[in-house]
């Protein structure tokens, strides 16, 4: 139960500071789920970005749900999906319900200003940080090449290219 | 003010609260099965089936529930359920629409992870993931590429933007302090670059 608490939380953490999208939250799982609570190595929470990618969803709920089963099978599963959308019902309907016209709006925007640089900053750091696990070799490297020329210049889709670096896995290793 | 816009932008909403309940539960969930990868792809396709054919809600209005997401924290398709559901059938709305969008990858990522562990023997998926990874460092670049394009602005942004990176590669300090910080940081520079 303790251990079920604990899990909610921690994606509720997530949940509430979450901005920018998904990659924008990878360093903050990473500090929490992996490094303070020991319940991902980073190979597998690597694993799930990609598998992320190629399932329904957003990555959050994603690993939610993928920390949460495997840690306290589904019960697990459950409080962590919980936790991640818990801070975002509550912030939403209390914003929606005093003033749906969002009247600190100008204020807000002043903070997202400072916010929004941070949040590439925060992807730039989770593609060094996930890039110092993953690679660790030249032909790991080259599929980053091929991944990154292949959504970069010719615009492919991100299914696409995760499940096409996936098959040149097979053949080059 | 809140009470004239609920009317207004009800006349097309089923009148029957079960019945619309089970349309956004159904609705979320069709979407949250077929939103890939998540995210912004979402928002068009809500447009589509919610402003577009079934005309439930302004498209105005729309675009007002877009803004005021983007600018509070969470999940892009959970955040985008919850501000529909809630306008159209309030906290039982939302809770619905939350419900039907998240069921699909929930299930979906259960099963992947009963199996994740037999999975992960075999060589053949072994080699697919050493591939994949790599691929997933290419899409965060891409993802930072395009996002610094539209994200940082001007030379305070990339300020920010440095010491942000720096905060967190160097002294490996803990996202939530740094966006908090950048966020207080935004306020006092974007603010008083406004003053008159």
């Amino acid at each position: 139960m303790k251990l079920l608490v604990s899990m909610f939380l921690t994606f509720a953490k997530i949940g509430a500071f979450s901005f920018g999208g998904g990659y924008a939250m990878i360093p903050l799982m990473k500090k929490e789920v992996v490094s303070l609570h020991g319940w991902l190595t980073i190979q597998e929470m690597i694993d799930i970005i990609a598998i992320s990618q190629m399932t329904p969803g957003p990555i959050a709920i994603n690993l939610a749900t993928f920390v949460g089963y495997k840690i306290a099978d589904f019960p697990g599963a459950l409080a962590a999906t919980v936790g991640v959308i818990t801070p975002s019902l509550i912030i939403i309907t209390v914003i929606a319900r005093f003033f749906f016209k969002f009247q600190n709006e100008s204020k807000m925007q002043w903070v997202l200003g400072g916010i929004r640089p941070v949040v590439v900053a925060l992807v730039a750091f989770a593609a060094l940080v996930i890039g110092n696990t993953a690679l660790h070799d030249v032909k790991g490297y080259l599929i980053t090449a091929i991944a990154f020329i292949a959504v970069f210049i010719f615009k492919i889709h991100p299914i696409l290219v995760i499940i096409s670096s996936g098959i040149l896995g097979i053949m080059l290793y | 003010m809140t009470h004239k816009e609920t009317i207004t932008a009800a006349e097309k909403v089923p009148k029957n609260k079960a019945f619309l309940l089970w349309e956004l539960f159904k609705t979320f969930f069709i979407l949250g099965g077929f939103t890939i990868g998540g995210g912004i792809v979402m928002v068009p396709l809500i447009e589509k089936e919610l402003v577009k054919k079934k005309g439930w809600i302004k498209a105005e209005e729309f675009i007002d529930m877009m803004a005021l997401i983007q600018s509070v924290p969470g999940v892009m398709t959970v955040n985008s359920a919850i501000i529909v559901g809630y306008r159209l059938a309030g906290l039982s709305g939302a809770m619905l629409s939350v419900l039907g969008g998240a069921l699909p990858s929930f299930v979906v990522i259960l099963v992947i992870a009963s199996f994740f562990v037999r999975f992960n023997q075999y060589p053949i998926i072994q080699k697919f993931l050493l591939g994949a990874r790599p691929g997933v460092v290419a899409l965060l670049i891409y993802a930072a590429i395009s996002l610094g394009k539209k994200g940082i602005r001007d030379k305070k942004g990339i300020l920010i933007f440095v010491s942000g990176l720096l905060a967190l590669y160097f002294l490996n300090i803990h996202p939530i302090i740094v966006i908090i910080v950048s966020g207080f940081l935004g306020y006092i520079i974007y603010h008083e670059g406004r003053v008159k």
